[in-house]
């Protein structure tokens, strides 16, 4: 072994006197040297000439970042183009951990100098642990330019920042038609993992949550668009590339009438309740308005834990909207539900109920508020007489009631535009077996005549109810944007994602349609009408109240406010073919009649508009005799003037 | 006895290929600094590079034997400048390698052993003549070489310390270790090793982290592995041609780490491609041969031993460095001679040529 592996060297430069060093071992480095250096040619090439174009890809990768640019949304007018929501211009601050090493040490400077807690970034942190690395989070919107100046001033320290211009929403203030026009938010997790409307959207981004915002967020929302920026590896913009534009989304001209919605936001100030209204020749909602409501503003930026505390514990749920999601007794405003079905069925033309102050049926006593003496249909409704509704009641029958009741909308959704309506409740013998497995009582259809007992009802409900009795049978679905506003396949998709009562024609005759309006307008117009307190002189106002008994109270004249009754009131002007319909609910507003006055200010402020736009004031008094709209072939109706 | 020595032995072609690479040297770290904070490092360099010319004509007026006599006072000081680092060094990124010598100087005294253990291992080697290597040789080789090496490991500088394992290598190689010998001394190391990875105190955990990120670049994209990864990156990204001089978005946008000191070749492959890089490794090529050509001329021993101990040297960092750019070798921290910026870097290299001038100016004497 040694001996074959005697160095060479040896041989060559012999022992002794060597004085210089052997050339076969000079040589053997020089061949060592030429080795390594072709092995690290052989690397380069591997890199540099085979797999070039994939670390190009990866450099440009590297320098070269995608910047949203984000569209803004549609702004919202009413039905005169007049600005209900704006967008105004703001810098939001995000989180790149891509750029940032050690993100946690940076932590306690970026929430001294954004005035964010640190456990509040720590649980955003946590939030969007799941998202990618390379997605940007938001951390705080509507930044002051004192942060913006603080994020320049850390841009080598905290690499991990970026500012971002937005467009934000601009609500009106105190809350004006907040539950109508909704709010925009963060799409929620929730959003994210169950519902299919939101599977192209990711974390972060901003849709509507409630209102029209929500049901019209596709149209609202526009397409962002991106910008290709060159950037160093600490984030820092070198230079621009190109850009996609963002499409802003489209503008919004709603139904919604200010000066109407101005008149019904006043007057329910200070009131727990709704007020909506209605052009019953269309459908559309003039007015919307709800009490309690919020600051959707307050939505739009990030919430305070104080302002959503306030809002959840507050007893009147002020995120409800009550014209669509108040399911109440609709009380004696079911008499005109009652109405229809008394007369269509030919029983309520003959009949005579002497009114003692009630009545006993099936051995229990229901009482009447009055002593009415003899009453018919026509002073029934201007009286609001229980006991000749409960003998109306007790002679059709729950399922004659129900039917009727169904057929003008009750105990259905009515399919308006908005998000999370109900649908209240209508009973009949098939529906007390569904739910409680029970045969109805006869009983049990006696109060339901005057609009109490398993009746339930929303005002949108019995706004819609009434414009169809009103406008002769033609029943409309109601809605807050204009239909040409959509585009047509939205508009059937609405439809669908909204489904309700939607457009119905029922049959009424002629006299019998006039029969139940003409005793409506004597409710405001005739001394004996329970609204007359209401009346409008000059304006054919023509209506009917509704004091419902809430659950727990029968005593009237409790001082516990959640045992008074509920105040309703339904209206309209003209009385027949009217040109707006008006239902009101003041809960816990005593009687129906405060409601009506309410209702009445609004049919005012209506009038008052229409005559000045005319330039033309009428007085109105007895209306002419009508043909059925639902059986002419005209379904435009007068102007509530009269000749 | 007067020693010839003459300028027209001067090897000027050597001169001529190692200043050719301090220009592409000064060039790609005026790119590599552009748009960053250390602007203005290429001037710097030509002021080292000055300073550095200025010491390679001092040191080849000397004549090397005088250097070879004092060696071991030299090596003494070195030893005892290795243990002031250790005592008053200045802290930078981690280690202490640096002594201030104040006004903004700062000396790192284990580029400068370098060139001392050079010739303290010819002059030991040089003294075993017409002997064979016995293991007692070997055991004071080693000795020689590994306390200095022990004592710049402990500042923890590993790259500095493993640019002295070729001197000993190559001193023991043209010294004549036999097979065997290289064999069970082989064997032992491997021993050694296996017991140290045995009891897993053998690397710091910033070493570690480099070798895994060599093993897997991708693993752990920001953190170890970010360095080799954009230095591959860079490299690929300049392909065949090259981006252009300043140009290199790897380089300009500071992804690429310290792209004018240990990552300077990544940025000359990415701003000037395969073709310049196999340029500069064809000019190193040049240069080390004529750099053993000048050892075989040599008129002694002691001269060819110190030479081939810088040509060592030079191989192992060239290897090592740009074996870390292209992926070959785990990042250990070792400039590129000749290439990246630094002062204590080119210092050496130069005094290293100014010894070698000397010697090939001094090979007719005898």
């Amino acid at each position: 072994m040694e001996a074959t592996h005697q160095p060479e060297a040896q041989n060559m430069g012999p022992i002794g006197r060597a004085e210089k060093l052997p050339t076969a071992k000079l040589h053997a480095v020089q061949y060592f040297v030429a080795l390594i250096l072709a092995v690290l040619i052989t690397g380069l090439w591997r890199l540099q000439v085979l797999n070039a174009e994939n670390f190009r890809s990866l450099a440009e990768a590297n320098r070269i970042r995608k910047v949203p640019i984000l569209a803004p949304r549609g702004k919202i007018f009413d039905r005169e183009g007049r600005l209900l929501v704006d967008n105004y211009p703001s810098v939001t601050c995000y989180l790149l951990r891509e750029q940032v090493k050690d993100l946690n040490a940076d932590l306690p400077l970026i929430s001294q100098g954004l005035h964010i807690p640190l456990d509040q970034i720590q649980a955003t942190l946590r939030r969007y642990q799941i998202a990618p690395n390379y997605q940007p989070i938001p951390l705080k919107q509507d930044i002051t330019p004192d942060e913006q100046a603080f994020i320049a001033a850390h841009r080598d320290e905290l690499p991990e920042l970026e500012t971002l211009d937005e467009q934000r929403r601009l609500y009106p203030p105190d809350g004006f038609a907040a539950h109508l026009i909704g709010y925009v938010g963060e799409v929620s997790e929730q959003m994210l993992a169950n519902d299919d409307r939101y599977s192209l959207y990711s974390p972060g981004d901003v849709v509507g949550r409630s209102g029209v915002e929500a049901t019209y967020d596709a149209l609202l929302r526009g397409t962002d668009g991106s910008r290709d920026v060159i950037v160093n590896s600490h984030g820092k913009e070198l230079g621009r590339l190109g850009q996609e534009q963002a499409i802003p989304g489209k503008d919004l001209r709603l139904t919604i009438d200010l000066d109407i919605q101005m008149a019904a936001e006043k007057v329910l100030e200070g009131k727990i309740g709704a007020i909506v209204a209605m052009d019953p020749h269309t459908g559309e909602i003039l007015a919307m308005a709800s009490r309690p409501t919020f600051d959707p503003n307050q939505f739009a930026v990030r919430l305070t834990k104080n302002y959503w505390n306030e809002i959840l514990n507050n007893p009147d749920h002020p995120l409800l909207n009550k014209t669509i999601q108040a399911q109440l007794a609709p009380g004696s405003t079911f008499k005109i539900v009652m109405s229809v079905a008394g007369l269509q069925e030919n029983i309520a033309q003959t009949m005579h109920v002497a009114c003692n102050g009630g009545a006993t049926f099936y051995g229990h006593f229901f009482s009447c508020d009055r002593h009415h003496g003899m009453v018919d249909i026509n002073n029934a409704i201007p009286f609001s007489c229980d006991t000749f509704y409960y003998t109306l009641a007790n002679r059709l029958g729950i399922d004659t009631i129900a039917k009727y009741a169904t057929s003008l909308g009750l105990g259905q959704k009515t399919g308006i535009d908005l998000p999370d309506e109900v649908s209240g409740n209508m009973p009949s013998t098939l529906w007390k077996l569904k739910t409680q497995h029970e045969k109805w009582y006869a009983g049990e259809t006696i109060s339901v005549g005057i609009g109490q007992g398993a009746v339930t009802a929303t005002p949108i409900q019995l706004a819609r109810a009434l414009s169809g009795i009103a406008s002769g049978g033609v029943l409309r679905r109601p809605h807050v944007v204009f239909s040409d506003e959509v585009p047509p396949q939205m508009l059937e998709a609405i439809h669908e994602s909204y489904p309700g009562s939607g457009e119905a024609t029922i049959p009424l005759t002629a006299e019998n349609w006039q029969i139940i309006t003409d005793a409506m307008a004597n409710v405001t117009s005739s001394p004996i009408g329970t609204a007359y307190i209401a009346h409008l002189d000059g304006v054919d106002f023509a209506g009917k109240t509704g004091t419902a008994d809430v659950v727990g109270g029968r005593e009237k004249n409790s001082t516990n406010k959640s045992t008074i009754p509920n105040a309703w009131f339904v209206g309209m002007t003209p009385r027949r073919n009217p040109d707006i319909v008006v239902a009101v609910l003041w809960e816990h507003g005593y009687w129906g009649n405060n409601s009506a006055k309410l209702a009445a200010q609004v049919i005012n402020a209506f009038v008052t508009k229409q005559r000045k736009r005319d330039n033309n004031i009428h007085v109105a008094d007895t209306p002419k005799p009508h043909t059925n709209p639902a059986t002419s072939s005209s379904s435009k109706a007068p102007t509530p003037t009269a000749e | 006895m007067v020693r010839l020595s003459s300028y027209r032995d001067f090897d000027w072609v050597l001169l001529g290929f190692v200043l050719l690479l301090s220009l592409i040297s000064v060039l790609e770290i005026k790119s590599a600094t552009l748009h960053t904070k250390f602007h203005g490092f290429d001037h710097k360099q030509i002021g080292f590079l000055a300073v550095g010319l200025v010491l390679m004509f001092l040191i080849s007026l000397i004549d090397y034997h005088r250097l070879i006599d004092i060696s071991h006072w030299a090596y003494g000081i070195s030893i005892l400048s290795l243990v002031a680092v250790l005592a008053v060094g200045t802290k930078v990124l981690g280690g202490k390698r640096w002594i201030n010598l104040g006004h903004g100087f700062h000396f790192q005294p284990s580029e400068w052993v370098k060139l001392i253990l050079i010739v303290s291992v010819a002059r030991f080697f040089w003294g075993l003549v017409g002997k064979e290597l016995t293991w007692t040789d070997i055991a004071k080789a080693f000795a020689l070489v590994c306390i200095p090496m022990a004592l710049v490991l402990k500042q923890p500088d590993l790259g500095t310390a493993l640019t002295y394992l070729p001197i000993l290598i190559c001193g023991l190689f043209l010294g004549g270790i036999r097979f065997r010998q290289v064999a069970l001394i082989l064997l032992g190391i491997a021993l050694i090793g296996g017991i140290a990875v045995k009891s897993g105190k053998h690397l710091k955990p910033y070493q570690q982290a480099r070798i895994d990120a060599f093993i897997n670049p991708d693993s752990d994209p920001r953190g170890s592995g970010y360095q080799i990864r954009q230095s591959l990156i860079a490299v690929g990204a300049g392909g065949i041609w090259g981006k252009g001089a300043n140009k290199g978005t790897q380089t300009q946008g500071d992804f690429l780490p310290i792209p004018y000191t240990d990552f300077i070749f990544a940025a000359f492959c990415e701003e000037h491609g395969f073709v310049g890089a196999v340029g500069v490794l064809l000019l190193y090529f040049l240069i080390l041969m004529r750099l053993i050509q000048n050892a075989q001329t040599a008129s002694d021993l002691p001269g060819s031993f110190i030479i081939m101990g810088v040509v060592a040297v030079i191989v192992f960092q060239v290897a090592v460095n740009v074996g870390m750019v292209v992926g070959l070798m785990p990042v250990t921290g070792i400039p590129l001679p000749l290439l990246s910026y630094g002062g204590s870097s080119v210092l050496f290299t130069f005094m290293a040529l100014g010894i070698v001038m000397n010697i090939r100016m001094r090979r007719f004497v005898n």
